[in-house]
Protein backbone atom coordinates (compact mmCIF):
# COMPACT_ATOMS: atom_id res chain seq x y z
CA UNK A 1 0.00 0.00 0.00
CA UNK A 2 1.51 3.33 -0.99
CA UNK A 3 1.22 6.28 1.33
CA UNK A 4 1.18 9.93 0.30
CA UNK A 5 1.22 12.76 2.80
CA UNK A 6 0.86 16.20 1.33
CA UNK A 7 1.16 19.48 3.20
CA UNK A 8 -0.24 18.01 6.41
CA UNK A 9 -1.07 20.63 9.04
CA UNK A 10 -2.26 19.90 12.56
CA UNK A 11 -3.15 22.39 15.27
CA UNK A 12 -4.13 21.99 18.89
CA UNK A 13 -6.18 25.08 19.65
CA UNK A 14 -4.24 28.06 18.36
CA UNK A 15 -0.94 26.23 18.40
CA UNK A 16 0.15 24.69 15.14
CA UNK A 17 2.30 21.63 15.88
CA UNK A 18 2.67 20.15 12.40
CA UNK A 19 3.38 22.83 9.82
CA UNK A 20 3.04 21.41 6.35
CA UNK A 21 4.66 17.97 6.28
CA UNK A 22 4.87 16.04 3.00
CA UNK A 23 6.35 12.63 2.24
CA UNK A 24 5.65 9.51 0.21
CA UNK A 25 6.18 5.87 1.06
CA UNK A 26 6.27 3.20 -1.65
CA UNK A 27 4.45 -0.11 -1.31
CA UNK A 28 6.40 -2.46 0.99
CA UNK A 29 8.90 0.24 1.96
CA UNK A 30 9.63 1.56 5.40
CA UNK A 31 9.88 5.22 6.23
CA UNK A 32 11.33 6.51 9.48
CA UNK A 33 10.64 9.82 11.18
CA UNK A 34 13.21 11.09 13.68
CA UNK A 35 13.03 14.16 15.83
CA UNK A 36 13.11 15.27 19.43
CA UNK A 37 10.17 15.41 21.83
CA UNK A 38 7.70 18.04 20.71
CA UNK A 39 8.81 18.02 17.08
CA UNK A 40 5.41 16.68 16.02
CA UNK A 41 6.51 13.25 14.80
CA UNK A 42 3.99 11.25 16.82
CA UNK A 43 1.25 13.73 15.96
CA UNK A 44 1.80 13.00 12.27
CA UNK A 45 1.53 9.28 12.96
CA UNK A 46 -1.65 9.64 15.01
CA UNK A 47 -3.30 11.67 12.25
CA UNK A 48 -2.35 8.97 9.73
CA UNK A 49 -3.85 6.30 11.99
CA UNK A 50 -7.12 8.20 12.19
CA UNK A 51 -6.75 8.97 15.89
CA UNK A 52 -7.02 12.71 15.33
CA UNK A 53 -9.75 14.26 13.22
CA UNK A 54 -8.45 17.81 13.24
CA UNK A 55 -6.02 18.10 10.39
CA UNK A 56 -5.79 19.66 6.96
CA UNK A 57 -3.83 18.69 3.89
CA UNK A 58 -3.88 15.30 2.25
CA UNK A 59 -3.33 11.79 3.58
CA UNK A 60 -3.75 9.11 0.97
CA UNK A 61 -3.38 5.33 1.15
CA UNK A 62 -3.06 3.50 -2.20
CA UNK A 63 -3.85 6.75 -3.98
CA UNK A 64 -7.18 7.16 -2.17
CA UNK A 65 -7.63 10.23 0.01
CA UNK A 66 -8.40 9.33 3.60
CA UNK A 67 -11.46 11.17 4.95
CA UNK A 68 -11.26 12.99 8.30
CA UNK A 69 -13.37 10.28 9.92
CA UNK A 70 -12.24 6.88 8.69
CA UNK A 71 -14.63 4.08 7.73
CA UNK A 72 -14.32 0.86 9.81
CA UNK A 73 -12.66 -1.03 6.95
CA UNK A 74 -9.74 1.41 7.12
CA UNK A 75 -8.65 0.05 10.48
CA UNK A 76 -8.16 -3.41 9.03
CA UNK A 77 -5.69 -2.01 6.53
CA UNK A 78 -3.79 0.35 8.81
CA UNK A 79 -2.77 -0.55 12.35
CA UNK A 80 -0.66 1.17 14.95
CA UNK A 81 1.78 -0.11 17.60
CA UNK A 82 2.47 2.15 20.55
CA UNK A 83 5.56 2.88 22.56
CA UNK A 84 4.70 1.67 25.98
CA UNK A 85 3.81 -2.01 26.22
CA UNK A 86 2.85 -1.41 29.86
CA UNK A 87 0.31 1.28 29.12
CA UNK A 88 -1.18 0.08 25.85
CA UNK A 89 -2.57 -3.28 27.02
CA UNK A 90 -5.68 -3.54 29.17
CA UNK A 91 -4.47 -4.72 32.60
CA UNK A 92 -7.67 -6.61 33.46
CA UNK A 93 -8.02 -8.49 30.18
CA UNK A 94 -6.24 -11.70 29.24
CA UNK A 95 -4.12 -11.73 26.10
CA UNK A 96 -6.88 -13.83 24.50
CA UNK A 97 -9.45 -11.13 25.23
CA UNK A 98 -7.12 -8.35 24.03
CA UNK A 99 -6.46 -10.13 20.74
CA UNK A 100 -10.09 -11.06 20.10
CA UNK A 101 -11.34 -7.47 20.40
CA UNK A 102 -10.58 -6.45 16.82
CA UNK A 103 -11.82 -9.65 15.11
CA UNK A 104 -15.06 -9.38 17.12
CA UNK A 105 -15.60 -5.74 16.12
CA UNK A 106 -14.99 -6.51 12.48
CA UNK A 107 -17.04 -9.72 12.52
CA UNK A 108 -14.15 -11.91 11.43
CA UNK A 109 -14.51 -15.70 11.45
CA UNK A 110 -12.32 -18.34 13.14
CA UNK A 111 -11.14 -16.02 15.89
CA UNK A 112 -9.64 -18.94 17.79
CA UNK A 113 -7.48 -19.99 14.85
CA UNK A 114 -6.43 -16.44 14.09
CA UNK A 115 -5.21 -15.85 17.63
CA UNK A 116 -3.24 -19.09 17.62
CA UNK A 117 -1.66 -18.14 14.30
CA UNK A 118 -0.79 -14.58 15.24
CA UNK A 119 0.78 -15.69 18.53
CA UNK A 120 3.14 -17.99 16.69
CA UNK A 121 3.84 -15.24 14.13
CA UNK A 122 5.25 -13.06 16.89
CA UNK A 123 7.02 -16.05 18.50
CA UNK A 124 4.96 -16.12 21.68
CA UNK A 125 4.13 -19.49 23.26
CA UNK A 126 0.47 -20.55 23.02
CA UNK A 127 0.43 -20.63 26.82
CA UNK A 128 0.72 -16.83 26.83
CA UNK A 129 -2.82 -16.70 25.54
CA UNK A 130 -4.52 -16.98 28.89
CA UNK A 131 -2.10 -14.81 30.81
CA UNK A 132 -2.65 -11.22 31.88
CA UNK A 133 -0.26 -8.47 30.66
CA UNK A 134 1.40 -8.15 34.08
CA UNK A 135 2.46 -11.79 33.90
CA UNK A 136 4.54 -11.13 30.79
CA UNK A 137 7.88 -9.38 30.39
CA UNK A 138 8.24 -6.05 28.59
CA UNK A 139 9.44 -7.70 25.38
CA UNK A 140 6.60 -10.24 25.46
CA UNK A 141 4.10 -7.44 25.99
CA UNK A 142 5.43 -5.57 22.98
CA UNK A 143 5.02 -8.80 20.99
CA UNK A 144 1.38 -8.90 22.13
CA UNK A 145 0.95 -5.30 20.96
CA UNK A 146 2.38 -6.25 17.56
CA UNK A 147 0.17 -9.35 17.45
CA UNK A 148 -2.87 -7.19 18.15
CA UNK A 149 -1.98 -5.05 15.15
CA UNK A 150 -1.27 -8.07 12.93
CA UNK A 151 -4.52 -9.86 13.67
CA UNK A 152 -6.31 -7.31 11.49
CA UNK A 153 -4.13 -8.51 8.60
CA UNK A 154 -3.11 -4.95 7.85
CA UNK A 155 -1.06 -3.67 4.94
CA UNK A 156 0.41 -0.73 6.83
CA UNK A 157 1.91 -0.72 10.32
CA UNK A 158 2.45 2.61 12.06
CA UNK A 159 5.09 2.16 14.74
CA UNK A 160 5.45 4.80 17.44
CA UNK A 161 8.78 4.24 19.23
CA UNK A 162 8.17 0.48 19.35
CA UNK A 163 11.43 -0.35 21.15
CA UNK A 164 12.35 2.65 23.27
CA UNK A 165 10.91 1.17 26.47
CA UNK A 166 12.94 -2.03 26.03
CA UNK A 167 16.43 -3.23 26.87
CA UNK A 168 18.89 -3.38 23.96
CA UNK A 169 18.84 -7.18 23.97
CA UNK A 170 15.04 -7.24 23.76
CA UNK A 171 15.08 -4.36 21.28
CA UNK A 172 17.20 -6.52 18.95
CA UNK A 173 14.61 -9.32 19.11
CA UNK A 174 11.72 -6.96 18.36
CA UNK A 175 13.58 -5.23 15.50
CA UNK A 176 14.37 -8.62 13.95
CA UNK A 177 10.73 -9.64 14.33
CA UNK A 178 9.53 -6.43 12.65
CA UNK A 179 12.00 -6.90 9.78
CA UNK A 180 10.86 -10.52 9.25
CA UNK A 181 7.17 -9.64 9.34
CA UNK A 182 7.66 -6.91 6.78
CA UNK A 183 9.32 -9.17 4.25
CA UNK A 184 6.94 -12.10 4.90
CA UNK A 185 3.75 -10.10 4.64
CA UNK A 186 4.83 -7.25 2.35
CA UNK A 187 3.92 -4.70 4.99
CA UNK A 188 4.55 -0.97 4.63
CA UNK A 189 6.01 0.66 7.74
CA UNK A 190 6.09 4.20 9.01
CA UNK A 191 8.17 4.29 12.18
CA UNK A 192 8.76 7.13 14.58
CA UNK A 193 11.79 7.10 16.85
CA UNK A 194 14.32 9.41 18.43
CA UNK A 195 17.05 6.82 17.96
CA UNK A 196 18.87 7.25 14.64
CA UNK A 197 20.53 3.83 14.68
CA UNK A 198 17.21 2.08 15.21
CA UNK A 199 15.60 4.03 12.37
CA UNK A 200 18.55 3.45 10.04
CA UNK A 201 18.44 -0.26 10.83
CA UNK A 202 14.80 -0.79 9.95
CA UNK A 203 14.01 1.96 7.45
CA UNK A 204 15.29 2.72 3.98
CA UNK A 205 14.24 6.37 4.02
CA UNK A 206 14.31 8.84 6.85
CA UNK A 207 12.61 12.18 7.45
CA UNK A 208 13.96 14.54 10.10
CA UNK A 209 11.48 16.71 11.97
CA UNK A 210 12.05 19.77 14.08
CA UNK A 211 9.43 22.16 15.39
CA UNK A 212 6.64 20.82 13.17
CA UNK A 213 8.60 20.93 9.92
CA UNK A 214 10.12 18.01 8.11
CA UNK A 215 13.43 19.71 7.34
CA UNK A 216 15.17 16.92 5.50
CA UNK A 217 14.48 13.59 3.81
CA UNK A 218 17.41 11.31 3.12
CA UNK A 219 17.99 7.62 2.47
CA UNK A 220 19.31 5.60 5.40
CA UNK A 221 22.45 5.01 3.33
CA UNK A 222 23.14 8.74 3.00
CA UNK A 223 22.46 9.17 6.70
CA UNK A 224 25.06 6.53 7.51
CA UNK A 225 27.60 8.12 5.17
CA UNK A 226 26.86 11.62 6.41
CA UNK A 227 25.57 12.99 3.08
CA UNK A 228 23.17 15.30 4.86
CA UNK A 229 22.32 18.96 4.53
CA UNK A 230 20.42 20.28 7.50
CA UNK A 231 22.19 21.38 10.68
CA UNK A 232 19.75 19.51 12.91
CA UNK A 233 20.30 16.23 11.06
CA UNK A 234 24.03 16.76 11.45
CA UNK A 235 23.65 17.39 15.15
CA UNK A 236 21.56 14.25 15.68
CA UNK A 237 23.95 12.19 13.59
CA UNK A 238 27.08 13.42 15.35
CA UNK A 239 25.57 12.73 18.80
CA UNK A 240 24.71 9.22 17.70
CA UNK A 241 28.10 8.57 16.09
CA UNK A 242 29.98 10.03 19.06
CA UNK A 243 28.40 7.48 21.37
CA UNK A 244 29.15 4.57 19.06
CA UNK A 245 32.84 5.29 18.81
CA UNK A 246 35.16 4.28 21.64
CA UNK A 247 36.00 7.16 23.97
CA UNK B 1 36.50 5.03 50.38
CA UNK B 2 33.13 6.69 50.14
CA UNK B 3 31.20 3.50 49.52
CA UNK B 4 32.20 -0.07 50.26
CA UNK B 5 29.97 -2.97 49.39
CA UNK B 6 31.11 -6.51 50.00
CA UNK B 7 29.11 -9.61 49.14
CA UNK B 8 25.70 -7.92 49.12
CA UNK B 9 22.64 -10.17 48.92
CA UNK B 10 19.12 -8.84 48.46
CA UNK B 11 16.02 -10.95 48.20
CA UNK B 12 12.28 -10.76 48.66
CA UNK B 13 10.06 -12.85 50.86
CA UNK B 14 6.86 -13.63 49.06
CA UNK B 15 3.81 -15.85 49.35
CA UNK B 16 5.43 -18.41 47.10
CA UNK B 17 8.85 -18.43 48.70
CA UNK B 18 12.07 -16.51 48.68
CA UNK B 19 13.17 -14.71 45.52
CA UNK B 20 16.82 -13.67 45.44
CA UNK B 21 17.49 -10.55 43.32
CA UNK B 22 21.04 -9.51 44.12
CA UNK B 23 23.47 -12.38 44.68
CA UNK B 24 26.78 -11.31 46.11
CA UNK B 25 27.71 -7.91 44.70
CA UNK B 26 30.97 -6.23 45.75
CA UNK B 27 31.78 -2.66 44.75
CA UNK B 28 33.85 0.23 46.03
CA UNK B 29 33.54 3.88 45.14
CA UNK B 30 35.78 6.83 45.94
CA UNK B 31 35.57 10.31 44.49
CA UNK B 32 35.18 9.00 40.98
CA UNK B 33 32.48 8.20 38.47
CA UNK B 34 31.35 4.60 38.68
CA UNK B 35 28.79 3.29 36.24
CA UNK B 36 26.58 0.26 36.77
CA UNK B 37 25.09 -1.12 33.57
CA UNK B 38 22.78 -4.03 33.02
CA UNK B 39 19.37 -4.98 31.71
CA UNK B 40 16.09 -4.53 33.57
CA UNK B 41 15.99 -6.91 36.50
CA UNK B 42 19.74 -7.24 36.83
CA UNK B 43 19.65 -5.69 40.31
CA UNK B 44 21.44 -2.44 39.56
CA UNK B 45 18.81 -0.14 41.06
CA UNK B 46 18.31 -2.44 44.05
CA UNK B 47 22.00 -2.21 44.86
CA UNK B 48 21.84 1.59 44.87
CA UNK B 49 18.65 1.63 46.92
CA UNK B 50 20.08 -0.77 49.47
CA UNK B 51 22.89 1.71 49.98
CA UNK B 52 20.34 4.34 51.02
CA UNK B 53 18.20 1.77 52.86
CA UNK B 54 15.29 2.64 50.62
CA UNK B 55 13.84 -0.84 50.22
CA UNK B 56 10.44 -2.15 51.30
CA UNK B 57 10.03 -4.04 54.59
CA UNK B 58 9.80 -7.55 53.19
CA UNK B 59 13.24 -7.20 51.63
CA UNK B 60 15.98 -9.32 53.11
CA UNK B 61 19.39 -7.63 52.90
CA UNK B 62 22.61 -9.32 53.91
CA UNK B 63 26.16 -8.23 53.36
CA UNK B 64 29.63 -8.74 54.74
CA UNK B 65 30.05 -5.02 54.46
CA UNK B 66 27.75 -2.20 53.40
CA UNK B 67 29.30 1.10 54.33
CA UNK B 68 28.89 4.73 53.38
CA UNK B 69 31.90 6.77 54.50
CA UNK B 70 32.59 4.31 57.30
CA UNK B 71 28.97 4.20 58.53
CA UNK B 72 27.50 0.70 58.63
CA UNK B 73 24.24 1.03 56.70
CA UNK B 74 22.82 -2.32 57.81
CA UNK B 75 22.83 -1.40 61.49
CA UNK B 76 22.14 2.32 61.04
CA UNK B 77 18.91 3.62 62.56
CA UNK B 78 16.27 5.50 60.57
CA UNK B 79 17.43 8.65 62.32
CA UNK B 80 21.01 8.13 61.24
CA UNK B 81 19.92 7.34 57.71
CA UNK B 82 18.07 10.64 57.55
CA UNK B 83 21.35 12.48 58.08
CA UNK B 84 22.78 10.62 55.10
CA UNK B 85 19.89 10.60 52.63
CA UNK B 86 19.71 13.83 50.71
CA UNK B 87 22.25 15.56 52.92
CA UNK B 88 25.35 13.50 52.27
CA UNK B 89 24.16 11.41 49.35
CA UNK B 90 21.77 12.74 46.74
CA UNK B 91 19.52 10.55 44.61
CA UNK B 92 18.50 11.59 41.08
CA UNK B 93 15.69 9.49 39.64
CA UNK B 94 14.71 8.66 36.13
CA UNK B 95 11.62 10.66 35.39
CA UNK B 96 11.18 14.24 36.61
CA UNK B 97 7.50 13.92 35.74
CA UNK B 98 6.93 11.54 38.62
CA UNK B 99 9.55 12.77 41.04
CA UNK B 100 8.39 16.37 41.41
CA UNK B 101 5.26 17.38 43.29
CA UNK B 102 2.77 18.51 40.62
CA UNK B 103 0.89 20.97 42.84
CA UNK B 104 3.84 22.95 44.21
CA UNK B 105 5.95 25.46 42.33
CA UNK B 106 9.45 24.44 41.39
CA UNK B 107 10.98 27.21 43.49
CA UNK B 108 9.16 26.13 46.63
CA UNK B 109 10.27 22.51 46.15
CA UNK B 110 13.92 23.40 45.72
CA UNK B 111 13.65 25.84 48.66
CA UNK B 112 12.09 23.11 50.79
CA UNK B 113 15.00 20.78 50.21
CA UNK B 114 17.46 23.61 50.98
CA UNK B 115 15.66 24.52 54.18
CA UNK B 116 15.34 20.95 55.36
CA UNK B 117 19.10 20.60 55.38
CA UNK B 118 20.35 24.09 56.07
CA UNK B 119 17.55 25.82 57.94
CA UNK B 120 17.01 29.57 57.61
CA UNK B 121 14.04 31.70 56.69
CA UNK B 122 11.66 30.93 53.86
CA UNK B 123 12.78 34.01 51.99
CA UNK B 124 16.47 33.08 52.26
CA UNK B 125 15.62 29.57 51.10
CA UNK B 126 13.80 30.87 48.05
CA UNK B 127 16.75 33.05 47.16
CA UNK B 128 19.08 30.09 47.56
CA UNK B 129 16.73 28.06 45.36
CA UNK B 130 16.99 30.62 42.59
CA UNK B 131 20.78 30.50 42.91
CA UNK B 132 20.74 26.73 42.65
CA UNK B 133 18.55 26.87 39.57
CA UNK B 134 21.03 29.27 38.05
CA UNK B 135 23.85 26.86 38.90
CA UNK B 136 22.22 24.09 36.86
CA UNK B 137 22.19 26.54 33.94
CA UNK B 138 18.53 27.41 33.79
CA UNK B 139 18.38 30.62 31.81
CA UNK B 140 15.55 32.42 33.57
CA UNK B 141 15.71 30.98 37.12
CA UNK B 142 13.13 33.43 38.57
CA UNK B 143 10.53 32.47 36.05
CA UNK B 144 11.20 28.76 36.37
CA UNK B 145 11.06 29.01 40.17
CA UNK B 146 7.50 30.28 39.97
CA UNK B 147 6.34 27.68 37.43
CA UNK B 148 4.81 24.29 38.10
CA UNK B 149 6.46 21.03 36.99
CA UNK B 150 4.01 20.49 34.11
CA UNK B 151 4.96 23.86 32.64
CA UNK B 152 8.58 22.93 32.02
CA UNK B 153 10.18 20.44 29.62
CA UNK B 154 11.66 17.09 30.63
CA UNK B 155 15.23 18.37 30.43
CA UNK B 156 14.36 21.39 32.56
CA UNK B 157 12.62 19.12 35.08
CA UNK B 158 15.73 16.99 35.33
CA UNK B 159 17.84 20.11 35.94
CA UNK B 160 15.45 21.04 38.74
CA UNK B 161 15.90 17.59 40.27
CA UNK B 162 19.66 18.05 40.14
CA UNK B 163 19.36 21.51 41.72
CA UNK B 164 17.38 19.98 44.59
CA UNK B 165 20.00 17.31 45.13
CA UNK B 166 22.79 19.88 45.16
CA UNK B 167 21.19 22.01 47.86
CA UNK B 168 22.82 20.24 50.85
CA UNK B 169 26.25 19.85 49.13
CA UNK B 170 26.28 16.04 49.08
CA UNK B 171 29.47 13.98 48.86
CA UNK B 172 27.89 11.28 46.76
CA UNK B 173 25.45 11.54 43.91
CA UNK B 174 23.47 8.47 42.90
CA UNK B 175 21.87 8.93 39.50
CA UNK B 176 19.44 6.18 38.52
CA UNK B 177 18.88 6.43 34.76
CA UNK B 178 18.95 10.23 34.90
CA UNK B 179 18.63 10.74 31.16
CA UNK B 180 16.65 7.79 29.79
CA UNK B 181 13.50 9.89 29.52
CA UNK B 182 15.28 12.66 27.59
CA UNK B 183 16.19 13.43 23.97
CA UNK B 184 19.72 12.83 22.72
CA UNK B 185 20.67 16.52 22.64
CA UNK B 186 19.22 17.19 26.10
CA UNK B 187 20.82 14.02 27.42
CA UNK B 188 24.25 15.27 26.34
CA UNK B 189 23.65 18.62 28.10
CA UNK B 190 22.47 17.04 31.35
CA UNK B 191 25.41 14.65 31.47
CA UNK B 192 27.84 17.48 30.83
CA UNK B 193 26.21 19.40 33.68
CA UNK B 194 26.47 16.44 36.08
CA UNK B 195 30.06 15.90 35.06
CA UNK B 196 30.98 19.54 35.71
CA UNK B 197 29.28 19.61 39.09
CA UNK B 198 30.85 16.33 40.16
CA UNK B 199 34.37 17.39 39.27
CA UNK B 200 33.95 20.93 40.64
CA UNK B 201 32.71 19.72 44.00
CA UNK B 202 34.82 16.60 44.24
CA UNK B 203 31.80 14.33 44.63
CA UNK B 204 31.55 10.63 44.01
CA UNK B 205 29.05 9.58 41.36
CA UNK B 206 27.21 6.31 40.98
CA UNK B 207 25.54 6.31 37.57
CA UNK B 208 23.03 3.56 36.88
CA UNK B 209 22.10 3.04 33.28
CA UNK B 210 21.19 0.43 30.70
CA UNK B 211 23.02 2.39 28.01
CA UNK B 212 26.51 0.93 27.60
CA UNK B 213 27.97 3.46 25.12
CA UNK B 214 26.77 6.34 27.28
CA UNK B 215 28.38 4.96 30.42
CA UNK B 216 31.61 4.17 28.63
CA UNK B 217 31.92 7.80 27.55
CA UNK B 218 30.93 9.33 30.81
CA UNK B 219 32.29 7.25 33.70
CA UNK B 220 35.74 6.27 34.95
CA UNK B 221 34.89 2.70 35.86
CA UNK B 222 32.03 0.41 34.92
CA UNK B 223 30.50 -2.64 36.56
CA UNK B 224 28.39 -4.83 34.29
CA UNK B 225 25.58 -6.59 36.12
CA UNK B 226 23.48 -9.53 35.05
CA UNK B 227 20.99 -11.53 37.09
CA UNK B 228 22.06 -10.09 40.43
CA UNK B 229 25.81 -10.50 39.95
CA UNK B 230 28.62 -8.29 38.75
CA UNK B 231 29.77 -10.00 35.57
CA UNK B 232 32.86 -7.87 35.14
CA UNK B 233 34.33 -4.61 36.27
CA UNK B 234 36.55 -2.64 33.96
CA UNK B 235 37.78 0.78 32.94
CA UNK B 236 35.03 2.68 31.17
CA UNK B 237 37.26 3.44 28.20
CA UNK B 238 37.73 -0.29 27.66
CA UNK B 239 34.02 -1.11 27.82
CA UNK B 240 33.43 -1.05 24.08
CA UNK B 241 36.24 -3.55 23.60
CA UNK B 242 35.18 -5.75 26.55
CA UNK B 243 35.89 -9.49 26.36
CA UNK B 244 33.24 -10.95 28.65
CA UNK B 245 30.66 -12.83 26.54
CA UNK B 246 27.68 -11.13 28.20
CA UNK B 247 29.07 -7.62 27.72
CA UNK B 248 29.98 -8.47 24.13
CA UNK B 249 26.48 -9.83 23.61
CA UNK B 250 24.92 -6.60 24.82
CA UNK B 251 27.20 -4.51 22.61
CA UNK B 252 26.61 -6.64 19.53
CA UNK B 253 22.84 -6.55 19.66
CA UNK B 254 22.70 -2.76 19.34
CA UNK B 255 21.91 -1.41 15.89
CA UNK B 256 24.69 0.82 14.64
CA UNK B 257 24.56 3.87 12.44
CA UNK B 258 28.05 3.57 10.97
CA UNK B 259 28.35 -0.20 10.88
CA UNK B 260 25.07 -1.50 9.51
CA UNK B 261 24.11 -5.10 10.26
CA UNK B 262 21.80 -7.15 8.11
CA UNK B 263 20.35 -8.86 11.17
CA UNK B 264 20.82 -8.11 14.84
CA UNK B 265 22.38 -10.91 16.89
CA UNK B 266 20.30 -11.77 19.96
CA UNK B 267 21.40 -13.06 23.34
CA UNK B 268 20.91 -16.70 24.17
CA UNK B 269 20.55 -16.94 27.91
CA UNK B 270 21.44 -19.69 30.30
CA UNK B 271 18.53 -20.36 32.64
CA UNK B 272 20.86 -19.57 35.56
Amino acid sequence: MTIEIDNLRISFGDKEVVKGVSFNVANGASFGIVGESGSGKSTVLRAMAGLNNEWSGRIAFSGQDAPLVRPPAFFRKVQMVFQDPYGSLHPRQTIDRILSELPLVHGMDDIDGRIAKVLSAVALPQTARFRYPHQLSGGQRQRVAIARALIAEPEVLLLDEPTSALDVSVQAEILNLLADLRSERNLTYVMVSHNLSVIAHLCTDVGVMIDGHMVEQVTAEDLRLGNIEHAHTRELRSLSVELEEPA
Amino acid sequence: MLVEIKNLHIGFESRTGFAPAVKGVSLTLGTEKLGIVGESGSGKSLTARALMKLLPKQTRIEADKLEFDGIDILSASEKQMRTIRGKRAGFILQDPKYSLNPVKTIGSQVAESWRAHKGGSKRAALEAAINLLEMVKIRDPKKVASSYPHEVSGGMGQRVMIAMMLAPDPELLIADEPTSALDATVQAEILRLIEELVSERGMGLLLISHDLPLVSHFCDRVAVMYSGRVMEELKASELLSAQHPYTRGLLNCMPSLIHPKERLPVLTRDPE
